[in-house]
């Protein structure tokens, strides 16, 4: 009797799953022909959340890195894009992936710092530094001090003359950072980084023993994630024309939304956050009038969440099926 | 000797910022739980004295002896109902629960008492002062606030070296099995610790009433002193707890003679200085 092992990674959910995504994919870049305005902006604010929800995930749900402190890398993004576009006159598309680029490195002294700070406390020193980040971009009497600053329209008339053709350019970004982000956590996962990171998540003891250098991972990761946040950030405000320090280094709008987004999908899974950012999106339109009980109800919804269901919606679903859409392990099948 | 002046002054205001952090170290050393919604707690004690001074009429330092138990009450049922549940070898769920629970009771606040500033009344004991040296007033509330602090910290230490439930708290702070099978019930011991955290929370959200303006929206900002003063001071160490307050205080007093805009980022300098040089704090609770 001979048995082989098949060792294979895709499966038929995951195959059917990802023809689906692309599809879905094709059909949201063509929504310009097919959706009005309105319906740009909230597909466009859609792709915004699943990109910072996907980067949060990668750092708290297979990093470790539980940060609070995420809105630092987005206001410093849209700053960035509002000094390079008013003061340089740079093109804003340009802008971000200067904008970017900044954030990578100022999250290199950022992370020696912080990453001296064990599990919780290193939360609370991310959200220190992006206090310091608001409260000095608030001196900055140039970029309008504590009020804040505007985009001209002639600035913006860089990307494109008519005004159609500027909101498709910023949608299409938006789209590619959401989808770019989440494949990007994807097939990090499947290299040899995430094959260290997924061993961190389960033991950094051990992995440590077998040689994985769990800090440079970890920081390579920090930094990575600080660049794309950075660049979805500069995004964000690209689309608002204003930014004042407070909106820029808001904990609600870039942390507290994003880490329910991710709890109530699936923490350290990759559809998770996807998932998280419908159900989001779902409630919000149900429950926005209703102003602050909203946040009520989805804090106490997390919180329920994490009691009952630590795994969110799709890693509950995961584990009963069994089934993974965007398989990062390998599975082995025995034929005689 | 203006100069002189905000540091005095930031010392007695370091007193709040130790009993903001007195708590959050007292919690972390028993259960390793960082609560991101002490800052919260802070301000829901604070309303809980307005609701009380504006119900019975008492003094606003008289309403200690109704707030401290309602907080404490209120710890206990929290760490047994929701807390125990989260606390495990993962650090994921104690953060993102306490996280939510900043949320909902900034939320709460909001829907109860509105976004409008509140302050307790003191009365005249307010604008109290001494003359110390030439130039150099002490107003009596920041006197009393300081003073509070040393008083909360050494009976704290009291607690924690010299009780039956101070012992409790060691043993299950070193080994939470060993102390169960000594006869400990950790989730009562557990509850028992936020139950005196809160009690400290009371005092101070009482003191921050006092001192100034609240709102709902204040809590972060609490958090983040009280975790600064922590960290300067060095994990484990009460003592140095206070210390870290005082040199926060101390650096928002001389960043502001510098500039108004520059208080609170000055602090956060501070801290941001201690953590690049001194890492394990000023104060380090000596190991062994």
């Amino acid at each position: 009797m001979t048995a082989a092992a098949i060792i294979t990674r895709s499966t038929r959910a995951s195959r059917i799953a990802g023809v689906l995504a692309l599809a879905a994919v094709i059909l949201l870049a063509a929504a310009p022909w097919w959706g009005s305005r309105a319906d740009l902006r909230l597909i466009g604010e859609f792709a915004t959340y699943v990109a910072l929800a996907s980067l949060w995930n990668l750092l708290a749900g297979y990093a470790g890195l539980v940060s609070v402190g995420q809105q630092a890398y987005v206001g410093l993004g849209g700053y960035v894009l509002f000094t390079c576009v008013l003061f340089l006159g740079l093109n804003p598309l340009l802008a971000i992936p200067l904008a970017g680029l900044a954030a990578g490195l100022l999250a290199i002294p950022v992370a020696k710092l912080v990453f001296r700070l064990q599990g919780a406390y290193f939360a609370i020193g991310t959200w220190v530094v992006a206090e310091v980040l608001r409260l000095s971009f608030a001196q900055v009497q140039a970029l309008g001090g504590g009020s804040g600053i505007s985009l001209p329209v002639d600035a913006v008339r860089a990307i494109a003359s008519s005004r159609d053709l500027r909101e498709w350019f910023i949608y299409w970004i938006s789209l590619g950072l959401g989808t770019g982000a989440v494949l990007v956590a994807y097939l990090l996962l499947r290299s040899r980084i995430g094959l260290a990171l997924t061993a961190i998540r389960d033991s950094e003891v051990a992995s440590m023993s077998l040689g994985v250098r769990i800090t440079s991972v970890k920081f390579a990761v920090y930094v990575l994630v600080a660049a794309a946040t950075a660049m979805v950030g500069s995004l964000i405000f690209l689309q608002k024309l204003r930014i004042t320090p407070d909106a820029a280094f808001s904990v609600n709008d870039w942390t507290a939304f994003v880490i329910f987004i991710v709890v109530i999908g699936g923490i350290g899974t990759i559809e998770g956050p996807v998932i998280g950012t419908i159900v989001y999106f779902l409630l919000r339109e149900f429950l926005a009038d209703l102003g602050s009980t909203y946040l009520l109800i989805l804090g106490a919804l997390a919180i329920v969440i994490m009691l009952a269901a630590p795994k969110g919606i799709w890693g509950s679903i995961a584990q009963r099926f069994g089934i993974s859409l965007f398989p990062t392990g390998y599975r082995v099948h025995w034929r005689e | 000797m203006n100069w002189v002046n905000a540091i005095v002054q930031g010392i007695l205001v370091g007193g709040l910022y130790a009993l903001f952090a007195a708590g959050l170290s007292l919690i972390f050393g028993v259960m390793r739980l960082v609560n991101i919604a002490h800052g919260d707690l802070i301000i829901l004690a604070a309303y809980v004295a307005l609701v009380v001074v504006q119900l019975t009429g008492l003094h606003p330092l008289a309403s200690l002896i109704a707030v401290v138990p309602l907080m404490a009450a209120f710890g206990y049922a929290l760490q047994r109902g929701i807390l125990n549940r989260t606390l495990g070898k993962d650090i994921l769920p104690p953060l993102l629960v306490t996280f939510g629970l900043s949320v909902i009771l900034q939320n709460g606040l909001l829907q109860v008492f509105t976004a409008d500033s509140r302050k307790l009344n003191a009365g005249a004991m307010e604008t109290m002062s001494f003359n110390a040296v030439a130039g150099i007033n002490i107003g009596l509330m920041p006197l009393l606030m300081f003073l509070t602090a040393v008083a909360v910290i050494a009976g704290l230490q009291f607690v924690f070296y010299r009780t039956a439930m101070g012992r409790a708290f060691r043993a299950v702070s070193d080994d939470k099995e060993t102390a169960r099978l000594m006869g400990l019930d950790n989730d009562k011991v557990y509850a028992a610790a936020m139950a005196l955290c809160l009690s400290v929370v009371a005092i101070a959200g009482i003191f921050l009433a006092i001192r100034s303006n609240f709102d709902p929206a204040l809590g972060p900002g609490r958090l983040i002193f009280g975790f600064e003063a922590v960290i300067i001071g060095g994990l484990g160490n009460l003592w140095g707890t206070l210390a870290g307050g005082v040199i926060l205080g101390v650096a928002q007093g001389i960043g502001a003679q510098i500039d108004p805009g520059w208080q609170l980022l000055a602090g956060h300098l501070a801290f941001l200085l201690v953590l690049a040089f001194r890492p394990k704090g000023l104060f380090p609770r000596i190991e062994g």
